[in-house]
Formats: structure tokens, sequence, C-alpha cells
């Protein structure tokens, strides 16, 4: 399946949105959280500043999202990991409420009650969870609710390799082959669940050979690849929409940040994030569009522009919010 | 007009869910044996005839997946019910309980609904041991986001599943095997009730005066409620009246009409079937405590719980450590004999 010349054009948009959306992130994350505004002896201070707790970016891990999302609807469901945002904006969350929520505001997603890991998007269909390998059984059920309602629509559950090892990835792709839901299971393998490598956790090397042990179809992307991904996701979302059942897709992608801010890397090799971003994916889809025609420079700039007011509004919008009000905290406990 | 026939909790609890799945086709069960078999405990018993394989879905044995997908149909807009065998069993599964199914709504800040009923068997008395005895339902009215019914009866547990079901929250709905009135396990007979054909609610945060009496209040709930009744039947004869208190549900927790009978009484006996420790026993002991400015006590606040170790399976040991109607009515004699220390 190749991408249309909109999509091709979306999903280079995106990923630079993405990009940009994280890089400004891991700068604005480190205000406040740095000698000598901390508490004295201490190196960083992870509750401090305008955007506190954890942090995990996903720059680098772009292709993952939006090659998946460009085949996605409005009323397609999309459940995120730990590491959301490049999934969440590739469905379309809008960027400054899903940012205010990270600087806990009351304009925020879930009003300052959720933060960078719970993010809930009813209107967009996207939700993420803080514990890993959650998101697939929320995904099979929403796929069974589409079922029942005799919509076409799908839902996408994305975890990462670490997460395959999980109870749930394997109750949830028995469930989804037994019961042919529309659901498509995406692992992100970027090698590292936290400090441990996939040699050191799983058994195979491709998570997608997995499928086969569930009766659902398995497809390995080699490559951090928009377009790789985009060719996989089309052929599962095509079967999923027509009745065939799910998909478990696995794609080698690459992770350029710390797990978290503030990760020192020890049990990283030196240099590999040096090496990775050698084959960074945005250049090449750049690449591959100029090649087409499709780009040239006044084009790419208007694009970045474009990219970077977005993400300068959403930031400015989150540090002008008002914060809820203390009391607020005792409140949407229940609907 | 009301037609009420006398029917089991089993029996009340699928009529319960039959009217509803018949009023609102978005409701469906989901769960382990609840097909074919129709509930090991029978509370689904018959709707796979009347209702098809579509909406009366047996799982695979994969608790975490199919209680996360109830969550996850849930958000779309379906209303699912999901049984979960025996409470013990949440162990395999309580991360999309406790940590999705319960916070979702609060950290959406309100924007998510999940209308969803987990139900499940709960209590001891047979021999069942450790991993089949627990009631555990003070683990889940615990952590915030769970609503929790304990029904005792027939009426209350056709009433308050109907209530569970277009609740927009997640409801934990818990029934005691020992009433169910199954026709293999012996149970109190009072828990089966007249028990209206119609279709009808019990607000949740009502908890209902079973007996009303004056010298003592014996605050319970689930089979216990039964115990309680037998027990306040032969304190009667001796010339004590307790007055018999059946919360029907933890989260939303009635706490008014339990301070307002221990003000009546004086004497404050919380009979529960979960571990005394850090429980429901000890919650109630303390939003009473916590009103001493209005209510004056004859006597000490009495707990009777199961003492701080796992259900045991030899039948003299289990009869120890579970409350029974001779350790209520005991605990009621020695509670009118007390008396307050004074303060100094």
């Amino acid at each position: 399946m190749e991408p249309t010349a909109e999509q091709l054009m979306w999903m280079y948009e995106n990923m630079l949105l993405i990009r940009e959306y994280e890089e400004t992130m891991a700068k604005v994350y480190l205000e406040g959280k740095l000698p000598p505004h901390i508490q004295k002896g201490l190196a960083f201070d992870i509750g401090s500043g305008p955007v506190p707790g954890e942090m995990h970016l996903s720059a680098g891990q772009e292709p993952v999202a939006v090659g998946v999302c460009a085949h996605l609807r409005k009323e397609d469901t999309v459940v995120g990991t730990h590491r959301p945002h490049h999934f969440a904006i590739a469905k379309g969350v809008p960027l400054d409420r899903m940012t205010a929520e990270m600087f806990g505001k009351a304009t925020g997603l879930g009003r300052g009650k959720g933060g960078h890991m719970h993010l809930f998007d009813p209107e967009h269909k996207f939700s993420c969870s803080g514990i890993v390998g959650a998101s697939m059984p929320p995904a099979c059920g929403a796929a069974l609710a589409a079922k029942k309602l005799g919509k076409d629509w799908v839902a996408v559950a994305f975890f990462g390799e670490g997460a395959a090892n999980q109870g749930t990835f394997h109750e949830s792709l028995n469930l989804a082959g037994l019961w042919k839901l529309p659901v498509i299971f995406v692992c992100e393998d970027n090698k590292w669940a936290i400090s441990v490598d996939k040699d050191h956790s799983t058994a195979i090397r491709c998570d997608a050979d997995r499928g086969v042990a569930y009766g659902i179809a398995g497809i390995g992307v080699a490559k951090n690849d928009a377009l790789e991904v985009f060719k996989a996701a089309g052929e599962a979302v095509a079967r999923a929409r027509k009745g065939g059942g799910a998909t478990l897709i696995e794609v080698k992608t690459d992770r350029y940040m710390g797990h978290f801010q503030g990760d020192a890397e020890v049990y990283r090799p030196k240099g590999e994030v040096d090496e990775l971003r050698k084959s960074d994916p945005i250049p090449s889809l750049a690449g591959t569009l100029r090649a087409r025609g499709m780009l040239d420079e006044a084009k790419d700039k208007a694009i970045r522009e474009r990219v970077h007011g977005s993400v300068t509004k959403a930031f400015d919008f989150a540090r002008q919010s008002p914060y809820p009000a203390p009391r607020e905290a005792l409140e949407h406990v229940f609907a | 007009m009301t037609t009420a026939r006398k029917l089991t909790m089993a029996q009340a609890i699928v009529e319960a869910i039959g009217q509803e799945m018949e009023r609102d086709p978005k409701v469906f069960v989901m769960g382990e044996d609840i097909a074919k078999y129709g509930g090991i405990f029978s509370a689904t018993s018959g709707l796979l005839d009347r209702f098809g394989p579509e909406r009366i879905m047996d799982t695979p044995i994969s608790e975490s997946a199919f209680i996360g997908a109830a969550t996850g149909a849930a958000a779309e807009g379906m209303r699912p019910i999901a049984e979960l065998m025996f409470v013990d069993f949440f162990g395999v599964c309580m991360d999309q309980i406790y940590n999705h199914l319960a916070k979702n709504t609060y950290m959406s800040g309100g924007n998510v609904r999940l209308p969803v009923v987990l139900m499940t068997a709960i209590g001891g008395g047979y021999n069942d041991a450790a991993q089949h005895s627990q009631c555990l339902y003070g683990l889940f009215a615990h952590v915030p986001g769970l609503k929790v019914v304990v029904p005792s009866n027939a009426y209350d547990a056709k009433g308050l599943m109907i209530q569970a079901i277009r609740d927009d929250n997640p409801v934990m709905y818990f029934f005691h095997k020992g009433i169910m009135g199954l026709p293999w396990m012996a149970y109190y007979e009072g828990s089966t009730t007249e028990v209206p054909q119609e279709a009808y609610t019990i607000p949740f945060g009502q908890a209902r005066i079973a007996r009303e009496g004056t010298d003592v209040t014996i605050v319970t709930l689930s089979q216990m409620v039964q115990k309680a009744l037998v027990a306040a039947g032969e304190l009667e004869k001796e010339g004590i009246r307790a007055e018999v208190i059946d919360l029907r549900t933890l989260e939303p927790l009635d706490v008014e009409t339990v301070a307002r009978s221990v003000m009546k009484t004086g004497r404050l006996l919380i009979a529960d079937e979960h571990y005394l420790n850090f429980g429901l026993t000890g919650e109630i002991a303390a939003v009473i405590a916590e009103r001493l400015d209005q209510i004056a006590l004859k006597a000490p606040v009495r707990r009777l719980g199961v003492p701080g170790v796992p259900i045991p399976y030899s039948r003299p040991l289990e009869q120890f450590v579970i409350p029974q109607v001779q350790h209520i009515a005991d605990t009621c004699r020695s509670m009118v004999e007390a008396k307050l220390a004074r303060a100094a």
C-alpha cells in the first residue's frame, strides 16, 4: 500500500511536530530542576519546575506513531503507553490541552489530575497508561464494542518490546484471535526496557513471530521508517475494518533520549545514540519527498514554521493557564 | 401492581440482569463459565438461552484481558457486566481494576465514564480454604473510584444490581455464596425473600435497618446480616433488643444511619466476615469515634471479624475464625454488662 501525497505530507509534518514537541519538552522539563535552584546537595530535583514528575519522551520513535495513525479515523481508538506524546499528537489530540495537562493546569485534558502518562481525550478516542502492558486489554474492549455496535472502527494498542513479556500481551492476543477483534497490536521495539536490552529479556528476535501462537497475523517492520510502518499498518487496518481480525506488528525503532529525562543511561553503550541518529527517519522521509518533487526549501521552511508555531502556542497556553483550586482534588472520583 | 414471589438471591440477580438486558441493548455479560454453565454460582443462569452468545460471553481464563476489555468497551459506551468467579482470584488482574477501571475517570478530570459492573463471589463457611473463601470487599472499598455493593438478601440483590447496571461508574458487586440459595450449599433462608417481578432500584448509600432494637446496634452486611438476625432473635428471648443494620453498600457508606442507631442504643458491635485488621470494622468504629461529641456510648465498641489468619480448611478451625451466630449473641450479652472507664 502506497501513501497518497497528502498522507506523505501529513506524516512528514507530524514527525516534525512530534520531534519539536519532545525537544521543547526536554528543555522546559529541566527548568527549575537543576542547581542552584534546588535543595543543596541534590544533582536534580524531579518534583520541581513547571513540569514536575517523570517525563518519558519519544524522539526517534515518530515513524511508529505516524505510520499507524495515518490510517486511522477519528472514531478509531488508540491506547498508548507511558511514553505517549507521539501517539497522542498523531491521533490529533489538541496540543494546547495536552501540554496544559503536563503543566498540571486546570485547562489540561484531565484538569491536571493525570499528567503526562495519563492523557485522556475521549473526543479523539485517545488514552494511555503508566503501567507497562496495560494498553492491550482496553484496546480489545474498544474493538469488541465496535463489533457490537456494528461499526467498522478499529482499535490500536501500542506497547514496547518489554511489555510483550507481560501476561496482558498473551491474554489479549488470544482474546483478539479467538473473537476476531478489529484490533492492531503495535510493538515498538526500541531495544531498551528501561536498562534491560531485548537480548536479555526476550527469547526471540521479533515479537511479530508470536502472532502465529494466537492465530493472528504478524508483521515485522525491520526499519525505523515511516513508509515501512505505513505499509504494514495499512494491511493490518484494512484487515481489521473488513472483519478479518487482529494483527500484531513489531517495529524496530530507536529511542534517542533516556528512559526518562534525567536518566544517566549508564547501561547504554557510549555513542549508540549518535550512531542511531545517523539514520534519523525525519531527514530520510524528507529525502524521499524531495526526490519525488513534493518538497523544496521553501515548502520545508513553511512546514517547520507552522510546526514551531503550534508548539510555541501550546507551551504558551500551558504556562498562562491557571492551576486548579486545591479543593478540585476531591472532584471527579466518580462520573 | 406488584407481583412478588419468593426468589433466591441467585434468581434475583439473574432476573435483574435479564431485565436490564431487555431494556438496554448495550448491556452484555462476560466471564468464565457464565454462558452454558450459567455461572459457577448461578448468577447468569438461563441468560444464554434468552440472549445468545453475542451478549452472554464465555471468556478464556484471562481475567486481565476480559476485565480490561470491559473497561475499554465501557469507554466506548457499552455497559459490560464482567464476572470474576471468586474474589480471591483478583490477584491475577488487580492492575486492570485498581489502576485503570478505578482511576481513569478521575485522571481524565471526569471526561471518561466507565459503566462496568464487576461481580464476584465471596465468603467461606463451606470448607474451601484460604484461596476460595475470602471477602475482600474492604480492599476494593479502600481504593477510591469503585462503588462497592454487598447485598444480604434477594430483594436487595435485585434492586442493587439494577442500580449498579444503570450507574455510570465502576461498581463492584459482591455476592456471598452462602446466601445465594444454591441447591448444593447450605444457606441462610432469610436471604430468600419476596421479590417484585418488575424492575426497581435501590439507591446506593442507604443502609437498611433489618431489625429494630434499643439496646445494642449490630452493624453488618452480606451473609453476616442473616447471622445477626438469628442472634437478635435469641437475644430477644433474654430481653436484649438488638438493632441490626445492613450496610448494603460500602462506597458510598451510610454513616448517618449507623450514627443515629448508636445514638439510640449507646452500644456498637460491628460484625464482619472480612479480616479484622485494617478493615471495615475499624472504619465503622472510627467514624463513630469521631462523633463521640454527639453520641454517648454505654459500652466500648466491639468488633467481630476474621482474626489475622488466612481462612483455614478444617471445619472446627474455620468455624472458629469466622464469626458465628453464637459469637454475635455472646458479644452482645457482654456489651450489655460492660461499663465504660471514667475519665480521671
